[in-house]
């Protein structure tokens, strides 16, 4: 799309440069552990070594003793302010300290209080807990067997560890036509936990002041309002109103969905403010924030796909158990405890599908959160993309041709899949060939050929995503009952520059860049002349703040809204001042004319100006707007992945030699922030394909709870990624546009599944686990007579 | 223990603790924020200083062990007003999204082409793979030290 507005202008379409970028270039970023006030008090936690035990006795008299140490805090203490349990988003309850009993390793205890961060760290090596060891179940398929120790003790009349059931399609219809396929393929497959790692951890510093009575929290978190409104929720009994409760969210370190939920940390460090009046810091290190915080994925996934004997795809069927760990912390809109995996029919045109999820309890940290992705969907992507491949490897079709036939068709949209989801847009033909056509598809295929002769292992690997962002409509979204609209707040000043306050809150995305560009769009104010803010809640307008890619649909569209209602009042302070009918002027970006008389205009600068010194008799003076945005549909952001694997068949390692990334993110609003977005994405991507997992030992202790054993990938191990787009408008998003920072996470996992699998198909290899790494591949090559 | 040291051209004295980590002398005591942390094990760089010249991973330093000598923070990069070209090639390549691991990234890459002035992109790789970005996978930080090279080379 060719900008509509000048580079001055900085529209829609422009690579502008980033407004965030000049203090962050500096080190002049304000990050939550920046914040240093004074008289500040710092917290440290004492953390579980068991992964199921009670707590016999807590031993303060060392802690205490230490130098600087103001207190020990433990759950006896919080259990006197109803204060030891806190409710999760999925309307579970998870402790902030424990009273009888640990649930995981690495679970909060105690937590000291001291005058440094190190003497808090003194004092919490010398906290003396005695535990009495408790039977741990790790396996969540063994925690639903009859007679597997019962977890969720606290839950009068709980006689299991099954959380819920939730089913979608139908199920009749899906049964019948596996039933009578000509062929259908079955296959497990494990989604393992892993963590978003973000390179700043979390933490927070809480303000309570005593004479305002006046709680303000500085933290790392993504939803600002929302928690605001749940601490004002879940502290009202103990005096914090929601009017005397201020979030700010400065500059965050990365998010990626893993600083949605309220950790016992940040609620221990305002219930210390509370008691001493004074400024609490409490910020995690690596190792916390691996072990404690909120996992993602960890889905235990049968999947069976069915297919005519022409390739034509009839009926999917899915089984999943989900690992919560303790507690279902999932961060998911309230009707949707398995998010949204029904999207599972992927780009497909299936006319049958069924899906049924069960969560269950284990002694493993609650979650599950998004890995930057939108609600369980990249569990969902990974599933029909991996099943497609089998199909199309059992048919000994070739996976694009294959893929190309079952596509949901240009025409068909906006199409309402077997699942219920009515997509808006979509040319899923058009992303893969363009895909084809960067990599060299069919020449790719001739050199396998030749080197599958010579005894090489090559693999290419297709992955045709659909994803489902923007959430969303308030008739089925909410968290926590809060609609899941989002805002933006604009004024203008006399001298026609702005100020935009919004909802959300960037992490990394470049929304004060990217907001900017859209008001710029509508208005015609350049958008260098357009100051962002986000992340304060005395000051912005309520939303549901930033995560499943929801900014741009929901928020954008906000900015979009806001500067529409502000055109229509600048319309008629125009008409006033040229002394004409509204009907008799046109807009173009920036200025309204008389039609037929060029000429005669007035910019959107001179309309500000009026709107201060100059307005109507009759019409109130400003020139600002405010729109809550309830998006009438998600969108359905696609793309085509094809990755290239070599196997070096001697130490099993993965080497990805090209990967092309084709999405289709709708209209672009910054082309250099989108690229930008789909490398980052590609490369969280390739982190759990081929690196990241965090696993668990029979007796629960925690395997990748630190860098040291979980990888994620450097510059060495991360191709050069190969990106470009198609643009397939959104039809109901006022910018046409749909959301971009998670698509390429959700969708490469399975080009490089796919590709490992194709390099050693003909060997019968069926399929891999992610993360696929050396040690899998060198196993299964050997398995497969492969010996160097 | 008494230590004398120089940040960024200017001298500094402290008093600290034999066990103090040099990346919480400069963050909380001298105030210079830039300087990240990100983990506990020397993994992520994003502490990353120069000391004497060389990219250190201030976290995995003592405070005392900096006595006598010059670091150089992310803040002392800017001389006179001027970006170092780094850090213009950051922005206008867009090296970065969050910023958290960007101080880090800068310093070390700064070194890097001190040592290295016409870099391959495989040695450029190799320099910044101690120091772990979450967002941009590297492509253009990548392209952010080939645009400084070029740039301090005379040729851009």
């Amino acid at each position: 799309m060719e900008p509509r507005t000048s580079a001055e202008v900085g529209g829609m379409g422009h690579s502008l440069k980033r407004k965030e970028d000049p203090r962050f270039i500096r080190g002049k970023g304000t990050y939550v552990d920046d914040v240093q006030l004074p008289g500040m008090l710092y917290l440290d936690i004492v953390r579980s070594p068991h992964a199921h035990a009670k707590i016999v006795k807590i031993d303060s008299s060392k802690a205490l003793a230490v130098p600087g140490v103001l207190a020990v805090i433990t759950g006896q203490d919080l259990a006197k302010y109803n204060l030891h349990w806190m409710p999760t988003l999925m309307s579970d309850t998870q402790m902030v300290l424990p009273v009888e009993k640990v649930m995981y390793q690495a679970q909060e205890v105690a937590a000291v209080l001291a005058t440094s961060r190190y003497a808090a760290a003194d004092g919490a090596a010398v906290v003396e807990v005695e535990y009495d060891p408790l039977p741990v179940v790790v396996d969540p398929h063994k925690a639903l067997e009859p007679g597997a120790p019962v977890l969720r003790t606290d839950k009068k009349d709980k006689k299991d560890n099954h959380i819920w059931h939730w089913e979608w399609g139908d199920r009749a219809a899906t049964d019948r036509a596996i039933a009578e396929a000509d062929v259908t393929v079955k296959q497990d497959i494990y989604i393992p936990r892993i963590h978003v790692a973000s390179i700043e951890t979390c933490g927070c510093i809480a303000h309570f002041d005593k004479v305002n009575d006046k709680l303000t929290v500085w933290m790392t978190t993504q939803a600002p309002h929302a928690i605001r409104t749940v601490f004002a929720l879940v502290a009202g009994h103990v005096g914090l109103a929601e009017h005397k409760i201020r979030i700010i969210s400065p500059d965050i370190g990365g998010g990626f969905g893993g600083k949605v939920p309220v950790y016992p940390g940040y609620v221990i460090a305002v219930a210390a403010s509370v008691l001493t009046g004074k400024p609490v810091k409490w910020i995690e290190d690596r190792m916390e924030n691996l072990q404690a915080d909120s996992f993602a994925r960890d889905y235990h996934i049968t999947a069976e796909l069915a297919a005519k004997k022409d390739g034509t795809l009839t009926a999917l069927r899915i089984k999943t158990l989900a690992d919560h760990g303790y507690a279902d912390a999932a961060a998911n809109p309230s009707k949707f405890p398995a998010g949204l995996f029904h999207v599972c029919t992927g780009s497909y045109d299936l006319k049958a599908a069924h899906v049924e999820v069960d969560g269950a309890y284990t002694n493993k940290p609650p979650g599950g959160i998004a890995y930057r992705c939108s609600f369980r969907v990249t569990e969902a992507v990974h599933t029909i993309e991996r099943m497609a491949d089998l199909m199309a490897h059992q048919l000994a079709m070739d996976p694009a041709e294959f893929r190309m036939k079952n596509f949901v068709k240009p025409e068909q949209f906006p199409y309402k899949s077997a699942l219920g989801w009515e997509y808006d847009s979509g040319n899923y033909h058009g992303a893969l060939q363009k895909a084809m056509d960067t990599i060299g598809y069919a020449e790719l295929r001739r050199e396998q050929v030749d080197k599958r002769r010579r005894g090489e292992l090559m693999g290419i690997g297709i992955s045709s995503f659909t994803e489902i962002v923007g959430a969303g409509p308030s008739k089925h979204f909410d968290i926590l009952g809060l609609k899941m609209f989002d805002s933006c707040e604009m004024r203008i000043h006399p001298t026609g520059k702005a100020i935009a306050r919004f909802g959300t809150k960037s992490q990394g995305q470049g929304h004060e860049t990217t907001y900017a560009q859209i008001l710029a769009e509508e208005l015609g104010i350049p958008a260098k002349d357009i100051q962002v803010e986000e992340g304060d809640t005395d000051t912005a307008p309520y939303g549901l703040g930033t995560y499943a890619s929801r900014s741009t649909p929901v928020a954008g569209a906000a900015a979009a809204m806001a500067a529409r209602k502000i055109r229509d009042k600048a319309r008629k302070i125009a008409a006033h001042l040229l002394e004409v009918a509204e009907e008799d002027l046109e807009w173009e970006p920036g200025k309204f004319s008389v039609k037929g008389a060029p000429g005669k205009s007035k910019t959107i600068q001179d309309i500000a100006f009026a709107a201060y010194t100059n307005h109507p008799q009759g019409m109130e003076a400003g020139l600002e707007a405010v729109s809550y945005y309830d998006p009438p549909n998600l969108t359905y952001p696609f793309g085509s992945y094809i990755c290239v694997v070599d196997l070096d068949s001697g130490t099993g390692e993965v080497k990805v030699r090209r990967f092309v990334a084709i999405d289709d993110c709708g209209n672009i609003i910054n082309p250099m922030i989108v690229q930008g977005q789909v490398h980052g994405g590609l490369t969280m991507g390739l982190a759990p394909a081929l690196y990241e997992e965090i696993s668990y030992d029979e007796s629960g202790n925690v395997q990748g709870g630190s860098f040291i054993d979980y990888l994620l990938p450097t510059a060495v191990e991360t191709p050069k990624w190969e990106t470009g787009h198609t643009v397939t408008p959104s039809p109901h998003h006022p910018l046409g546009a749909k959301g971009v920072g998670e698509s390429a996470t959700v969708g490469a996992p399975a080009a490089i599944a796919n590709a490992v699998v194709d390099a050693m198909w003909h060997l019968g290899v069926r399929h891999v686990d992610i993360p696929i790494t050396p040690a899998k591949v060198w196993k299964l090559l050997r398995e497969h007579g492969v010996t160097e | 223990m008494r230590i004398q040291l120089s940040v960024n051209g200017e001298k500094h004295e402290a008093d600290v603790e034999p066990r103090l980590l040099l990346v919480h002398l400069i963050r909380e005591v001298l105030r210079l924020t830039g300087t990240h942390i990100g983990c506990d094990t020397t993994h992520c760089g994003a502490c990353t200083i120069l000391m004497d010249g060389r990219p250190v991973k201030s976290c995995t330093v003592f405070a005392v062990q900096a006595n006598g000598r010059q670091l150089t923070t992310v803040e002392g990069l800017e001389q006179d007003g001027t970006l170092h070209p780094l850090q213009a090639s950051f922005m206008s390549e867009h090296g970065l999204q969050c910023g958290y691991c960007t101080p880090g990234m800068l310093m070390t890459g700064v070194a890097f082409l001190q040592k290295n002035p016409r870099p391959s992109e495989d040695e450029i790789r190799a320099a910044i793979s101690g120091n772990l970005c979450r967002c941009t996978g590297y492509v253009n930080i990548v392209k952010a030290v080939q645009h400084a090279a070029a740039v301090l080379q005379g040729g851009a």
